[in-house]
């Protein structure tokens, strides 16, 4: 339904505005690789979650042998001390995820603060933020958390911390751009104009424009942050008191799996790290190319329209 | 004799993304003849565009077109792009809207019309850049111009190359889709300047495509007005201006300031109708202020009312039953 | 009236004597020109581009004054410098007699209430997520205005009214796609108005729209000066600047070259560029072709300016004089009115 306003001018009919909310749903149900990652990452999520509830087996139950082999009860077997080894993924895949968002949620919140600020202030501020970004690009995570372990001892909340202050440079960089970019457009200039303050302008303008990106590199900075968990808890850097997926891994090789032909021990917990990386990648990816307006492709269209007989008569010809 | 360039009932059709067509271009009919200067008037949305690029057979796959492209009488639109692609830039050239922004950063201005050259087999090598030189003298810019780069060219000498490149394979006919917009009125005029000038040395004719009156006024000695898709009048600029037969012709003058006059230029009211649905009636109706009765269910075709001039308004009509 | 009197520089006042609404005198804003490595690494001068050199004119309240020219004359950066979007260098701007060139941003603040803008691209200016109430309350929210939620509803149907855009309450929960370009205009016009400025910079507020939707715009905003409202307007069609400006300022490179009542200007201009730039101006009437002064090249850019008379170079009627001397801003010789002022040697 239209309307006709007489002046100046018809209302065109209302189209429903994309919510944020709305863009996000849309892109994961129209793209399969993010239908794909949305949909494994829930699943595992999930076992997570309920893990208390779901796990067949008690975290600390012996149900048999070390390194019992797969069979009817035991699906992947028994690790080394003959706990099940589907109760210990899922378990394990709770502090993964754990891990992976706190860090992530570190992570964002700075980088996203200095985004903003470098994007939106420029000149020197923007400059002295950048600086700062690039020195903390360039600490090695491994021997970072090294040192922090050994200072402060291993704990969860180290490793988040850590990995949390690694990874926010990436976020910051991307988040910058954005803001740089949405900064310059005339209805920001405006709100200046009018004398709105930068907190106002911010809020107002700014954000709801870079939330959507924002939540499309958390979902990236995921994958990475459960995958430095995992390599950490490998090189024994991790919580002892916590048994995370890489943690799974590093006590498979610590009690010798391998030489005992105990594959069961160490490729589940391998895969399931992979594929709880890859659906993030997956979706994050998909995510972003559709959010961010600088990965939009313009496919120039090739000529081949279509020819239609004449049709009707012709009017007086000139 | 026929005329140069005609079109008879072009009709264009375009699919929308989410279902449905647009019906873009409505049955337009012009033509013109050797060394005329043709003006497609209309506002954005009007269809010149489309109407242009279906000229130049350059719509895409989404696009359905139908009707006759007559060249020198014959139809090259019958065989869509295999009868078309022969006389594109050779008979039938276009210099697009914003063209001026579209060479390749990274090449020489030069080297990009001889490659326009060297793919239509006009000349190769030493003979294309000589040629090359010819051309970009044509157009007013000096011979050591050609081996930079278009970021060291200002808007004005951009639009020259571009003509530049359009005429390249010396065409009968150039299209120029509205080739002034973006620059300044001195530089604005000096590229009219140029059109009327190349108009009058090489016999090309041009349709010139445009949303601004004025520069029509001054350059061509005909205009076409387009409305909603269709062409609502044609004749003289002279008597377009001072003697129109449709409303909106009429209105479209009104609401362009002059420099020098009294008063204040008017608006017209409303907004174009929507082209992705049937539209009954006449579709500049709900803005016209003469509009009446018969408006409402018919359609008014495009009739001639006087000799070299027709107007697509009942009006028209009106006024013959009135006169006899 | 005042005296006829040669030279006074285009001295802002106005026939009644008092401060006018906006003064501007001498105004000078510069861009720096990157260095580049190379030039930080020697230590070289750092360049600026004087994008306007010495500006000076006034807007009174109920006035519509028109800053015409090219690209690159220093238009667009003249109306940011005046609502101190942008730093001047040099100069003075005054808005109702009080200085405001040096003021903070703090002290500025409660002024901008006064001193409102309105953009070119309609389709940018307002932000898409934001309703037209949403838009045209926001300038309220920002300095406090308006009081209860409804006293401000209605202050926003008062706006939108007078904008033309009726019935009013229709337009409030529309979002700006579901608007014309000539729409969201009036939207953004009237976000302006809820404050009751008193001067309003329009920066090509039509150049966008299609020609029939042009007028009515400009039409709205012939009758907010009407009431009393002072517009500064930049536009580079001085077929607009004809129909609907008081004054006309004709800007080149920087430097305004021509200045007077509009209907002076385009009768009667003094200036060799004013006169070539209203005789390549297109006319409606096909029968008004009269031969056109196009001028050679374009207009150099600010870092290449030429000596003497900065128009000189592409002069028509250029003299050896031309290239020692810069002019300054007179009473021409055949001028009518007393506020006509051009900066040529010759006039």
């Amino acid at each position: 339904m239209s309307i006709v306003i007489n002046e100046p001018g018809l209302i065109a009919e209302p189209e429903p505005i994309r919510s944020r909310g709305g863009i996000l749903w849309d892109t994961i149900r129209r793209r399969p690789s993010a239908t794909i990652g949305a949909t494994i990452l829930s699943l595992i999520i999930a076992c997570a979650v309920l893990a208390p509830w779901i796990a067949p087996y008690g975290l600390h139950e012996q149900v048999g042998p070390p390194f019992g082999a797969p069979s009817w009860q035991h699906p992947l077997g028994l690790d080394d001390g003959g706990v099940d080894m589907v109760t210990l993924l899922m378990w394990g895949a709770r502090i993964s995820l754990v891990v992976g968002f706190a860090a992530t949620l570190v992570s964002m919140l700075i980088g996203g603060t200095i985004g903003v600020v470098a994007g939106y202030f420029g000149g020197k501020v923007d400059g002295i933020l950048m600086r700062i970004t690039d020195y903390f690009l360039v600490i090695p995570d491994v021997p970072l958390m090294i040192v922090v372990a050994a200072i402060w001892g291993p704990s969860l909340f180290h490793i988040v911390i850590v990995i949390g202050i690694l990874l926010w440079t990436s976020t910051a960089r991307v988040i910058r751009a954005q803001v740089k970019s949405v900064r310059e457009r005339v209805y920001v200039k405006r709100a200046r104009a009018l004398g709105a303050g930068h907190v106002r302008i911010v809020m107002r303008h700014v954000l709801p424009q870079v939330a959507p990106l924002l939540i499309a590199n958390t979902v990236l900075t995921i994958a990475v942050a459960v995958f430095d968990e995992t390599a950490l808890a490998f090189l024994g850097l991790g919580d002892p008191s916590r048994i995370s997926l890489g943690k799974v891994i590093e006590n498979a090789f610590q009690r010798a799996a391998i030489s005992a032909g105990a594959w069961w021990a160490i490729v589940p917990p391998g895969v399931l790290v992979a594929l709880l990386i890859l659906s993030c990648s997956l979706l994050g990816q998909a995510l972003e190319d559709a959010l961010n307006p600088r990965l939009r492709v313009a496919h120039v269209s090739a000529r081949g329209f279509r020819l239609r007989p004449l049709v009707g008569r012709n009017a007086d010809a000139v | 004799m026929s005329a140069l360039l005609e079109t008879e009932d072009l009709q264009v059709w375009f699919d929308l993304p989410r279902g449905g067509t647009l019906h873009a271009v409505q049955g337009v009919s012009l033509g013109l003849e050797r060394g005329e200067r043709l003006g497609l008037v209309g506002e954005s949305g009007c269809g010149k565009t489309t109407t242009a690029l279906a000229l130049m057979g350059l719509l895409p796959a989404s696009a359905t077109v139908s009707g006759r492209v007559l060249l020198n009488g014959i139809d090259i639109l019958r065989g869509a792009e295999e009868t078309m692609r022969p006389h594109r830039w050779v008979d039938l050239s276009m210099v697009f809207q914003g063209a001026m922004n579209a060479f390749n950063p990274v090449k020489t201005v030069g080297s990009q019309i001889v490659e326009v050259l060297e793919l239509h087999h006009r000349a190769a090598g030493r003979a294309a850049r000589v040629r090359t030189g010819e051309l970009l003298a044509a157009v007013g810019i000096p011979d050591d111009r050609a081996g930079r780069y278009p970021h060291e060219f200002s808007g004005g000498m951009r639009q020259r190359a571009a003509i530049a490149m359009a005429l390249a394979c010396n065409p009968s006919v150039l299209i120029a889709d509205e080739p002034t917009t973006a620059l300044d009125v001195m530089v604005q005029a000096q590229i009219l300047e140029l059109l009327d000038a190349l108009c009058r040395d090489f016999g090309l004719a041009l349709l010139l495509v445009t949303h601004d009156l004025p520069i029509v006024a001054q350059l061509c000695d005909r205009a076409a007005v387009m409305y909603a898709g269709e062409l609502v009048e044609h004749g003289s600029v002279d008597t377009l201006f001072h003697a129109p037969r449709h409303p909106y012709t009429r209105l479209l003058f009104a609401a362009t300031p002059d420099l020098h006059g009294d008063g204040l230029p008017a608006s017209i009211p409303g907004a174009p109708p929507r082209l992705d649905r049937q539209n009954e009636g006449c579709p500049f109706r709900p803005r016209c202020d003469r509009a009446f009765a018969r408006c409402v269910d018919e359609r008014p075709l495009l009739r001639t009312v006087a000799p070299e001039h027709g107007a697509a308004c009942h009006l028209n009509d009106v006024a013959a039953e009135v006169a006899h | 009236m005042s005296p006829e009197r040669r030279g006074c520089g285009g001295r802002a006042l106005s026939s009644n004597g008092a401060d006018p609404l906006l003064a501007v005198d001498d105004l000078v804003v510069a861009y720096p020109i990157a260095r580049g490595l190379a030039g930080a690494v020697l230590r070289r001068p750092e360049q600026r581009v004087l994008a306007v050199d010495g500006v000076s004119f006034s807007v009174d309240r109920g006035e519509l004054v028109a800053l015409v020219g090219e690209s690159g004359c220093g238009k667009t950066t003249t109306a940011q410098a005046v609502l101190r979007l942008v730093e001047a260098m040099s100069g003075r701007v005054s808005f109702d007699g009080r200085d405001i060139t040096e003021l903070s941003n703090r002290a500025l603040r409660p002024l901008r209430r006064n001193m409102q803008i309105i953009y070119q691209d309609p389709y940018e200016s307002l932000d898409p997520r934001m309703t037209v109430r949403d838009a045209v309350e926001e300038p309220m929210l920002i300095h406090g205005l308006g009081g209860s939620r409804e006293a401000r509803r209605e202050l926003v149907l008062e706006a939108v009214a007078r904008v033309e855009l009726t019935p009013p309450d229709l337009f409030l929960e529309r979002y700006p796609h579901e608007l014309s370009g000539g729409q969201r205009q009036r939207v953004a016009i009237a976000a302006s108005l809820v404050l009751e400025p008193d001067l309003l910079v329009a920066d090509e507020p039509v150049s966008m729209l299609d020609v029939s939707v042009r007028a009515g715009v400009l039409n709205l905003l012939d009758r907010l000066r009407q009431d009393g409202l002072g517009i500064l307007m930049i536009t580079h069609d001085l077929s607009t600047a004809a129909r609907y400006a008081d004054r006309i300022a004709v800007m080149y490179l920087g430097r305004i070259v021509e200045v007077g009542p509009a209907s002076e200007i385009v009768e009667n201009p003094q200036h060799p560029y004013t006169k070539a730039l209203l005789s390549v101006v297109p006319r409606r009437d096909p029968r008004d072709r009269k031969r056109p002064q196009v001028l050679t090249g374009e207009a150099p850019d600010a870092t290449r300016i030429p000596s003497g008379c900065r128009f000189h170079p592409r002069c028509p009627v250029a003299i050896e004089e031309c290239r020692a001397h810069d002019p300054e801003l007179l009473r021409p010789r055949n001028a009518v009115s007393p506020d006509h002022r051009a900066a040529c040697i010759l006039a």
